[in-house]
């Protein structure tokens, strides 16, 4: 057994009886990052010194002991989170050069347990994609298959977990930036409540959907990790003062007698042959725990993609504001006047997606379609949080299809963005109804890429999702499965 | 929906964006195809429906008012693309 092929609890009791040194586990992790990474491209900046010194300072903590469940366990960050003294560039020209001068707070809350920072993963630019094909840095390619794409927009967080180059990853998630790729992966991604996680330091895409969450190797993982994140931050007023629970001590409850809801919007004609056997088997197994199944509906399913591009690009066009040449981030090198400065450097720092969707965000919040577009929205997102309370009086959680197909091709969709949105149905009304969800591994096409299966749960309810997922791998082998690179 | 080139003109022109002459025309014809998706949400009946801008109910969240340590004038400047003393620099306003 390599290193690099251990989970964060695996390594965890390694470390702690003194077999593995965290500085052999953070060399280890170097090394893998070496010599996969021209084949899958999920980093956009290694950072080895940082890791070693990380690791030895972890060292003497174990030494001491003085160690947590983390301490000494090497992990890698989307490029979203500030970490303070290391370039962050959100996946963008524009912020190319830009060294933060403060850190993210799950990045500081994880740095206090005594984790090992390996580096920054690649995304989509400003989180704003569902392939990792509009980040600034080069594609990020699925360690399943090379020529395919990794989903997004942390697709380098799941790429890195899938490859064995990071132990864990901590990804975003606004419209399924976590689920999607850990889904076509084979990696267990969760999107927590909103106002679970505080997003303060990470750089805001669409700030009433975007939350923070991990992309481990399992379940436990998935565990450890948002135990570690989670809790209320006066950094973020938006984040909600709701005690952490023990997620670990929670995950051994079993499904019997649970009920879990099937949304038959969710189980669509045009669902992929290899992903609608993957859940019809996840249902049987999850029969045979004892679990109970209902059928229910969530019948404004069908608007969410449009209420959500209209919400989030209003919200992006607002939140991108910011980078206008002034403060940090590119200037264009000769403008005459300031008006001049902020449209030049705006123009070559953001690439073609960030330009649409501000572009789509910035007509939205127009005068004259405001109330057409952007309110009528706000209006449908009212309805589809309805569906989802009503819903969940029925049933304790739901199952289902992460993402339509398995993961496409590199280009494939990269000329057609409405087709691009449209991947992200079975996601995105969850960021809108701003509960959580979490992807596991559930199968496998008969191309032999991963299938993930979703698990959606009432706010502030990761515990029972968890404890459900927790119980469908002790039951099945997929998350054991490991991606043979080529 | 009918999106045309001086609609695409007039939208980066308020998002303070540069588009050249294909990118004009490429956004327009991908923002016709988007915004004639979205025209689906008419058929939804909102009378009455409250807008959602948030997903979890909220009051202000206030806090005391008490002075505390910040960045130091060298680390808020940092990152500035040009600077002037304890002064971010920007190209002169008025002329």
């Amino acid at each position: 057994m390599d290193i690099f092929d251990l989970t964060i609890h695996e390594l965890h009791d390694e470390l702690m009886h003194r077999r593995i040194s965290s500085v052999e586990a953070a060399r280890a992790m170097l090394e893998r990052i070496k010599a996969v990474e021209p084949q899958v491209g999920s980093f956009i900046t290694v950072t080895p010194e940082r890791a070693l010194a990380d690791a030895a300072a972890a060292d003497l903590r174990i030494g001491a002991g003085d160690a947590g469940v983390l301490t000494g366990i090497p992990l890698a960050f989307k490029d979203i989170f500030l970490t303070e003294g290391i370039r962050t560039t959100c996946g963008s020209r524009i912020l190319n050069n830009f060294i933060p001068p403060y850190s993210a707070t799950c990045y500081e809350k994880l740095k206090e347990q005594g984790v090992v920072l390996l580096g920054k993963l690649n995304q989509d630019e400003f989180a704003m994609g569902s392939s990792n094909e509009s980040s600034a840095f080069g594609v990020t390619r699925n360690p399943w298959d090379t020529t395919r794409i990794p989903g997004g927009s942390s697709g380098g967080s799941a790429a890195a977990v899938a490859a064995r180059q990071a132990t864990a990853a901590l990804g975003t998630d606004t419209g399924g930036s976590i689920r999607q790729p850990a889904s076509h992966c084979g990696c267990v991604g969760l999107k927590p409540t909103y106002g679970r996680v505080s997003r303060y330091g990470v750089i805001a895409y669409a700030s009433s959907l975007d939350q923070v969450g991990p992309l481990t190797r399992d379940v436990t993982d998935c565990a450890i990790m948002l135990g570690a994140i989670a809790g209320h931050d006066p950094g973020d007023s938006t984040s909600v003062n709701v005690p952490v629970p023990n997620y670990r001590a929670a995950l051994a409850g079993g499904v019997k007698g649970l009920r879990i809801g099937l949304p038959k919007e969710y189980f669509i004609s045009g669902l992929d042959p290899d992903v609608q056997k993957s859940m019809d088997a996840a249902i049987e197994t999850y029969r045979r725990l004892g679990a109970e199944f209902v059928d229910i509906s969530l019948p404004h399913t069908d608007y969410a993609v449009a209420t959500y591009y209209l919400i989030a690009t209003a919200e992006a066009s607002s939140n991108l504001a910011r980078y206008d040449g002034v403060r940090f981030g590119h200037r264009t090198e000769a403008a005459p006047g300031l008006l001049d400065m902020y449209t030049r450097s705006r123009s070559e720092g953001f690439g073609a997606e960030v330009k649409r969707r501000i572009m789509l965000g910035t007509y939205a919040l127009s005068s004259g379609y405001y109330d057409a577009y952007y309110v009528k929205a706000q209006k449908v997102r009212t309805l589809i949080m309805q569906d989802f309370t009503a819903a969940f009086e029925a049933v304790d959680v739901m199952l289902t299809p992460v993402a339509p197909t398995p993961a496409f091709k590199i280009g494939e969709k990269v000329n057609d963005p409405l087709q691009m949105y449209l991947s992200d149905i079975f996601t995105i009304p969850v960021n809108l109804a701003g509960t959580c969800a979490m992807s596991i591994p559930a199968g496998f096409s008969a191309h032999g890429l991963p299938v993930g299966l979703q698990l959606i749960g009432k706010p502030f309810g990761e515990e029972s999702i968890l404890q459900t997922a927790y119980a469908f791998e002790q039951a099945t082998e997929w998350h054991l499965r490991k991606a043979v690179i080529l | 929906m009918n999106i045309t080139v001086a609609d695409v003109e007039h939208v980066a022109r308020l998002a303070r964006l540069e588009l050249d002459p294909d990118e004009k025309s490429l956004f327009a014809g991908q923002m016709d195809a988007i915004l004639g998706y979205v025209e689906k949400l008419k058929g939804v009946n909102t009378d009455g429906i409250v807008p959602t801008s948030h997903a979890v109910p909220m009051e202000n969240a206030f806090r005391e008012d008490l002075t505390r340590p910040s960045f130091s004038i060298d680390k808020a400047l940092a990152n500035a693309p040009d600077r002037v003393e304890s002064f971010f620099r920007v190209p002169k306003v008025i002329e």
